[in-house]
């Protein structure tokens, strides 16, 4: 790996070093240019597509694994097709996202798709961060789809981050939840320039006592467009809430397209969307403690997005 | 310390202030007073530069502020507690005892100065400044981000407001407590705060109808 990849490693990673997680599969330009496993975990490349499957043990008492994706070669389009099998009481976290790093003129695309089947009493943390650079002008796209099937008692925590650098992303997440399957999902993301982001999410909730939590959290600058639909389907007694909340300036936009079907009376589903400028007075209150204006908007929107 | 010279607020065609003259000296607890309407927030809200004045001019420490933004105001040595605590998504109570403290709190710090507005650091320090917090906890913290500041002059708008008897006893305790070390100028309708204040400045229809010597103020508002 050269310093690009390590670079973009880090910023996918949040600095913690790859080596330490129990198990990892880096992927570079469409090529597996790295793995680990260990004897709860194993990664075993696909034969029929192209991607990995990750088998985690069931009863694995707590794991780490990392899987991050790597593009430095302009006008490469990588697809992927990551599938997670997690065991039965078997407790993970997995650190996954891609690294974008475009000098040249042509479009670089990632459309990872990751399936998570989460078997009975198992608990996953999936983190995903994008992020992409570079100084030419070709697009950087990821299109993430993630589809996440739970059995009953499972849980799961997934967070996505995008953060500036990528010009357009469609990011998909399906999910049905069985019975007390309890899923929480946080998306933060910022857009500025040109950049588009959507997000579309689909869940169902066929279980009962099934929990459902979307949070997204975005901010969209300068000339840039997020567009956020979520639809939640209640089929028996269980509960949801999806929030949106956006913050706009300059010539942002953000569309909220909320959608909840409630199919029985025991289904408690609850949508919430606020979209709007940084408030007047959250700027006066920390003006008032020495910031100046500009430090204060991005100590808000640091913290927004947090 | 602060001298308001001639100082008048329109809003909508109506004088909110009008000709307002006023000192505020060092280490004395001012209370401003007097009716809804009559200009007391606006007042306090000049004097931190979150309202502009139409006319005249403020003195701090010898130097011209009437132009100077509110974060200019605030790194001089002025702080303001806000009558409505402000919410912030994503920022916890540390946070904002650090930027007030313009430097990283230690924990132990940062307990401290949650114990003196009676709450408890271990349980509060990492909270959101959002909804999940009661309006007697928001006003707390207000009042703990202007005691981390450490300024010369606090200004507290309506302290009293949405708190519970046994926060306003603490309130009062704290008061009394930093009064020594700086000068306040306290916003308020609660007798039990006129009655601490060194001065009482009424105000009436945009004007400063009386002011001086606590007892001889509140015997002339409660004999009238």
């Amino acid at each position: 790996m050269n310093k690009t990849d390590e670079m973009l490693l880090e910023n996918i990673l949040e600095d913690k070093p790859i080596l330490e997680a129990d198990a990892y599969n880096i992927r570079k330009n469409g090529e597996s240019i790295d793995r680990k496993v260990n004897e709860y975990i194993s990664i075993i490349s696909k034969q029929d597509n192209s991607g990995i499957d990750i088998y985690v043990k069931e009863g694995t008492p707590f794991g780490i694994i990392n899987i991050p994706v790597i593009i430095t070669e302009s006008g490469l389009k990588d697809v992927v097709y990551n599938d997670f099998h997690i065991g039965k009481g078997a407790k993970v976290v997995i650190i996954a996202g891609c690294g974008i790093h475009n000098d040249e003129h042509k479009l670089s695309e990632h459309d990872g798709i990751h399936r998570f089947y989460i078997a009975e009493n198992a608990s996953v943390k999936y983190i995903e961060k994008h992020y992409a650079d570079g100084k030419g002008k070709g697009k950087k796209v990821l299109n993430p789809v993630t589809e996440i099937y739970m059995e009953s008692n499972s849980s799961m925590v997934m967070d996505t981050v995008q953060i500036k650098g990528v010009d357009e992303s469609l990011r998909i997440t399906k999910a049905k939840l069985k019975d007390k399957a309890n899923l929480v999902v946080t998306e933060k993301i910022l857009t500025d320039g040109e950049q588009t982001a959507k997000t579309v999410f689909e869940v169902k909730l066929d279980g009962e006592d099934a929990k459902a939590k979307l949070t997204s959290r975005s901010v969209a600058i300068e000339n840039s467009y997020q567009e956020f639909k979520s639809e939640v389907i209640g089929n028996t007694k269980c509960f949801a809430h999806v929030e949106c909340d956006a913050i706009i300036k300059d010539e942002g936009k953000v569309k909220a397209i909320p959608e909840i079907q409630a199919n029985t009376v025991n289904a408690n589903l609850i949508h919430e969307a606020t979209i709007g400028k940084i408030a007047g007075e959250q700027l006066t209150k920390l003006m008032t403690l020495g910031l100046n204006e500009k430090e204060a908007e991005n100590t808000i929107i640091k913290g927004f997005l947090r | 310390m602060l001298e308001l010279k001639n100082i008048s607020f329109v809003r909508d065609n109506k004088r909110i202030l009008d000709n307002i003259n006023l000192k505020i000296y060092d280490n004395k607890f001012y209370a401003i007073t007097g009716p809804n309407g009559s200009g007391k927030s606006t007042l306090a809200k000049i004097i931190m530069g979150i309202e502009k004045p139409d006319y005249g001019q403020i003195i701090f420490n010898g130097k011209d502020i009437t132009n100077l933004s509110v974060s200019d105001r605030a790194k001089l040595g002025l702080s303001f507690a806000f009558q409505q605590p402000v919410k912030f998504k994503g920022l916890t109570v540390y946070d904002i005892l650090s930027f007030a403290n313009d430097d990283a709190l230690s924990n132990k710090e940062a307990y401290e100065l949650l114990e003196k507005v009676g709450l408890d650091g271990k349980e509060y320090l990492e909270r959101e400044i959002n909804n999940s917090l009661s309006g007697g906890e928001l006003k707390r913290i207000e009042i703990a981000t202007v005691l981390a500041k450490k300024s010369e002059l606090c200004i507290f708008d309506e302290p009293e407001a949405g708190i519970d008897l046994w926060s306003f006893q603490g309130l009062i305790q704290v008061f009394n407590e930093i009064r020594e070390n700086l000068s306040m100028v306290i916003i308020s309708h609660q007798e039990r705060i006129l009655n601490i204040a060194d001065e009482i400045i009424l105000l009436k229809e945009g004007k400063i109808v009386d002011s001086g010597n606590t007892e001889k103020v509140l015997d002339k508002i409660y004999n009238n």
